[in-house]
């Protein structure tokens, strides 16, 4: 059997019949391909076991970039490649940089960050998602367990374990 | 499981389900809007129609057009912009500083708030873009770009420059956390589309929500992308304004010179803001019969926010007397000596009436839930801020140091046109918005929904009584 293709499909009603869900479906043995809500659930990625997101550390290394940046740029300019006296000052005085400096690392660090989050979430505006269940988005949790990483369980155990912690519903998601 | 208190107003009524919110919130983009949608359109065309031609007008011959004058050089321009700009602060603070301390009833506003901060900022950048006459040359002029003069780069120790980067940073941050935020709310528009066969519109609002399928992993990454955001903006709002006033407090003008000007500045903004958002919500509310979700709590809490940054402005204009007779500077001295009973006393005490004494009104509860109160004194506090740049600006300029310069400023047709051509455009824009857009947040609703709906919230009251 293939990979991603055939699946047995959960809902679940709420998020904390789905949090205890997860936790039960998980003590059973079954792994869970993902789960897809309407809204963020708090503590879904702990039950799930994922590990934190390393975004905020993409958004630091870009507002630093952006801060580099900024004052590199406006050092050499005023500094060096064409001095100007204004007000009797200093060529490249730091305090008057300041503002673009700060402005320059908040806009780096906030659209690093999101084109970072683009890219490992794998976001494009011609991609259609591969949907289990189109309630999803309205009011439902969608538990989506793929067959071919279960193969030791049955369809029929892996839809009774769903039934027992606590899914409305338990269907069946093929693709192609 | 979260807890919530039994004594807390519930934040949306009407005992809604989460599929009610997908429902009350996606059905104005599905459905044809109402008759009233098309005729403030058609007004709001009109009055960018006009404006358009103003504009045009001004480019093709030249700011002569305008009321300006060599003692007063800057005038409604400035006055707009900084109006404009003002206005734009409300939405980035209610979805980030109000996100960082995880203040719930922002949920339900944050979205038309942010809306109407893109908008504000986009119609705020059209007054210096026209100031320059060849608009197209702008970014020449403006960015720090290689060109034929040496390269003869920007001046960095400018605050006019700062307030470049300052404004187009605080526009892109804007509208990419207003982006952000409505990307799961298309997805839901895109799947009710294909439930209902609607195969164009499904298509359309895939490809605003990028593909979006909501696992939990991406949630996950999309609450550290929103938080970040919220982090970096809360600086960002406080330093917008904190630039804009940097344009006046860096000059040596009387009446401009002083260091209260960057908090003053915010402080102004955030009221501002809020004023405007009242006045754009109650009639979104009213028109798409959205009161379970805009409550009269949610009102209040708006209006509160009001008194409070009211007052730090009221201090703030009484300050600003106070130093000037204290500072013992003749210069300065005149320059206040003159604001107050000049011959702009009448906009100085507009301003006095509209922003200090009036918000005040809202230390009564029956004030500051009233929806008419609200709307008429949301309208007046906006009033207030516009005379309130227009008396800074134009007071501190048309006495000059010499009394032969000394004039007064009288607008012209385009100045009053290219105020209306903001807001044909503001108006054109959020009007857009209200039709295609879902205007509530429905992600961050539904999160809430069955915790802090009025059901629960009564269920809660009734279990407490019990257990005391």
């Amino acid at each position: 059997m293939d990979a991603n293709k055939n699946f047995v499909v959960g809902i679940f009603d709420n998020e904390d019949v789905l949090l205890e869900g997860v936790e039960k479906v998980r003590g059973n043995g079954v792994k869970i391909h993902e789960v897809y809500s309407p809204f963020p659930v708090h503590g879904l990625d702990e039950a799930l076991g994922y590990k934190r997101s390393r975004l905020p550390m993409a958004a630091f290394l870009f507002g630093m970039t952006g801060t580099g940046l900024a004052l590199t740029m406006q050092i050499w300019m005023l500094g060096y490649d064409w001095p100007m006296i204004i007000g009797g000052k200093n060529f490249a005085s730091l305090p008057p940089f300041i503002p673009v400096t700060f402005e320059l690392t908040v806009l780096l660090a906030a659209l690093g960050m999101v084109a970072t989050f683009m890219v490992v979430s794998d976001m494009k505006p011609y991609k259609w998602p591969r949907q289990f269940d189109l309630r999803s988005t309205d009011d439902k949790h969608v538990m989506a367990i793929d067959l071919a990483l279960n193969a030791g369980k049955s369809i029929d155990d892996i839809k009774r374990i769903l039934k027992e912690a606590g899914a409305s519903e338990a269907n069946d998601k093929n693709f192609e | 499981m979260q807890v919530v208190s039994g004594v807390r107003d519930p934040l949306v009524t009407g005992g809604k389900t989460v599929h009610d919110v997908s429902h009350d919130i996606s059905r104005h983009v599905e459905n044809p809007p109402a008759k009233s949608w098309y005729l403030a359109m058609a007004i709001s065309l009109a009055v960018f129609g006009y404006g358009l031609y103003c504009v045009f007008m001004v480019l093709w011959n030249g700011i002569g057009l305008w009321g300006l004058n060599k003692t007063v050089g800057w005038a409604w321009d400035i006055t707009n912009f900084v109006w404009w700009v003002g206005i734009g602060h409300a939405g980035t603070l209610i979805s980030a500083i109000l996100l960082l301390f995880r203040q719930k009833w922002r949920m339900s506003i944050n979205r038309a708030a942010e809306a109407m901060t893109i908008f504000a900022v986009i119609c705020a950048a059209t007054f210096p873009l026209i100031h320059m006459g060849r608009l197209w040359l702008g970014f020449y002029w403006a960015l720090p770009l290689p060109n034929t003069f040496g390269s003869l780069w920007v001046n960095f120790n400018s605050p006019l420059l700062w307030d470049v980067f300052a404004i187009s940073t605080y526009f892109t941050v804007s509208l990419v956390f207003w982006y952000i935020g409505l990307i799961p709310d298309f997805a839901v528009i895109r799947d009710r589309a294909q439930v209902a066969g609607n195969k164009v519109r499904a298509a359309v609002y895939n490809a605003l929500s990028f593909g979006w399928e909501g696992g939990a992993k991406t949630w996950m990454r999309y609450e550290s992308v929103a938080l970040i955001l919220a982090g970096l903006s809360t600086p960002l709002v406080l330093s917008v304004h904190t630039i804009v006033s940097f344009d006046f407090a860096t000059s040596i003008i009387p009446g401009w010179h002083t260091t209260i000007f960057p908090p003053y500045f915010v402080a102004g903004a955030i009221f501002s803001g809020f004023a405007m958002v009242l006045t754009l919500l109650l009639i979104t509310r009213k028109v798409f019969k959205l009161e379970d979700y805009i409550t009269i709590y949610h009102i209040e809490l708006m209006n509160i926010v009001i008194i409070v940054t009211g007052s730090i402005v009221g201090v703030a204009y009484i300050t600003e007397l106070f130093i000037s007779w204290y500072s013992g500077v003749e210069y300065e001295g005149y320059a206040f000596f003159n604001r107050v009973q000049g011959p702009y006393a009448w906009a100085y005490w507009s301003m006095m009436t509209c922003n200090v004494i009036s918000p005040q009104l809202f230390w009564f509860k029956k004030i500051r839930t009233s929806l008419v109160a609200t709307f008429v004194l949301s309208i007046v506090v906006n009033i207030g801020m516009w005379f309130e740049r227009f008396v800074i600006i134009v007071t501190s300029l048309h006495r000059d140091y010499i009394p032969s310069s000394w004039t007064m400023f009288h607008p012209t047709m385009y100045d009053i046109g290219e105020y209306l051509f903001t807001f044909g455009l503001f108006f054109t824009a959020f009007l857009l918005f209200a039709k295609f857009f879902p205007v509530i947040n429905m992600a961050e609703v539904k999160s809430i929904v069955r915790h802090n709906s009025e059901n629960v919230s009564a269920d809660k009251k009734v279990t407490e009584k019990q257990h005391a």
